[in-house]
């Protein structure tokens, strides 16, 4: 990847599945020379006492981020639309727990 | 692992940040006022470049010394009394390369290189706790570095775990649950000695009276002699004063000593009814920081081993460079 202009090696980000049931979590990131390499370097690294059942490396460079500058733009639109949560309804008190 | 609270200037001709030189005012109140909230500063943040330096500066002293830290106990590994003690070592001397790994991770997240702070760490202009500098003469050090340096250390990093910098504090979190282990292993391996014969009694309380002084040093200096602190705390980087954490350390430790039955070799210590805290003696400053620039007992000796070593390992680094080009160049011609 960058391997022209620095001797490290690419980096990858690291995503832990802690239980079965539960979804990926990123928990850091590491240095290796491919997936496989990334594999065994995540296991050493996060995992020393059993934190996972399932690991995914991801190469840094694939992941597109959104700006954070443009935090207002991009979210934005979702902030006036309140009837989209579910207190926006007003329902009697009788109908219970709906 | 280990910090101590020693962002100290990696040399002396480094000029102390300065917060408000940013132009950009607007981007600055911003800043201020996430700091203000106590939130959080995420790396793609805007964030003022002596705020960046000082993170980088100290994330990379604290991977490097959890690196370094790994030799004094790395010395034992093959002479540990048993295997069970030899298993535990080997996985705490483990758990300390993962806590540099982490950090690394964490300072990269600022813009610097893996390789920039190797390069620090190696041609030693960058610092790491002068904690490891010192020898590890007997058996008994091992327990004392567990008991006593690890939980120094915990006693640092538990507030870094709020640190305003997310990726700092997130690494120091996982680490932080890792520590607990280091500590308890290190005091119950002092307490089998000190159940054993009067020799071994005898290397516990050598051990505890040659650390015991330079753990209370790994607090850095007092909190009338540490200019850069105001600024860390105002940022959100150092919650806790150097004094205060080493208060608590002293009072946690003691009634410690008193349960495993070994004397903390300070004249001056006891406990203070009307400050509800232990007095102690004067700490020896002057030793802190001739072993911090370089004229501890251990310092060339920590230095060349951690070379060596970097440098015994790059046939392995080679080797995998090259296996993944010959991988890459294959996957393409099949791909072709």
């Amino acid at each position: 990847m960058s391997a022209n202009e620095t001797s490290d090696w690419p980096l990858w980000e690291v995503f832990i599945r802690s239980k079965q049931g539960l979804e990926h979590k990123h928990c850091g990131s590491l240095h290796a020379t491919d997936a496989k390499h990334a594999l065994h370097m995540a296991r050493d690294v996060y995992t020393r006492r059993q934190e996972g059942v399932s690991i995914w490396v991801v190469p840094s460079t694939a992941i597109m981020a959104s700006e954070p500058d443009s935090k207002d733009s991009f979210f934005d639109p979702a902030a006036d639309k309140a009837y989209r949560h579910p207190t926006f309804y007003k329902i009697p008190d009788q109908v219970g727990h709906m | 692992m280990y910090t101590q609270s020693m962002d100290v200037p990696n040399s002396p001709h480094e000029p102390k940040p300065i917060s408000h030189l940013e132009g950009d005012g607007e981007l600055q109140a911003q800043f201020d006022a996430v700091i203000d909230a106590d939130g959080k500063i995420e790396p793609r943040d805007w964030m003022p470049e002596a705020y960046r330096k000082t993170l980088v500066r100290q994330i990379s002293q604290h991977a490097h010394s959890e690196i370094v830290g790994m030799l004094p106990e790395g010395n034992w590994i093959s002479r540990a009394p048993s295997l069970k003690r030899k298993a535990i070592l080997i996985a705490k001397v483990q758990d300390e390369g993962g806590h540099g790994l982490y950090l690394y991770s964490a300072a990269e997240t600022l813009g610097t290189s893996r390789e920039q702070m190797l390069d620090g760490l190696h041609s030693g202009r960058a610092k790491y706790s002068s904690i490891f500098n010192y020898p590890t003469l007997n058996w008994a050090d091992v327990g004392v570095i567990g008991w006593l340096v690890d939980g120094a250390a915990i006693m640092n990093q538990i507030p870094l775990c709020r640190c305003s910098y997310g990726p700092y504090a997130r690494a120091m979190i996982r680490v932080c649950k890792e520590e607990s282990f280091h500590q308890r292993q290190g005091y119950e391996s002092l307490l089998t000695m000190m159940n054993g014969t009067p020799e071994q009694k005898a290397m516990v309380q050598d051990a505890v009276n040659r650390w015991w002084w330079k753990c209370l040093a790994m607090f850095g200096p007092p909190d009338t002699d540490s200019p850069n602190s105001a600024q860390g705390m105002r940022w959100g980087i150092k919650r806790v004063s150097n004094d205060d954490l080493r208060q608590k350390f002293v009072d946690a430790t003691v009634p410690q000593a008193e349960v495993l039955g070994v004397s903390l070799p300070d004249p001056d210590l006891r406990w203070n009814e009307a400050r509800n805290h232990y007095d102690y003696g004067a700490i020896d400053w002057d030793e802190f920081w001739a072993t911090v620039n370089g004229h501890g007992p251990c310092n060339e000796e920590r230095l060349a081993t951690r070379v060596k070593a970097h440098q015994n390992g790059q046939w392995v680094r080679d080797a995998a460079a090259a296996y993944a080009r010959k991988q890459q160049a294959r996957a393409q011609k099949e791909a072709a």
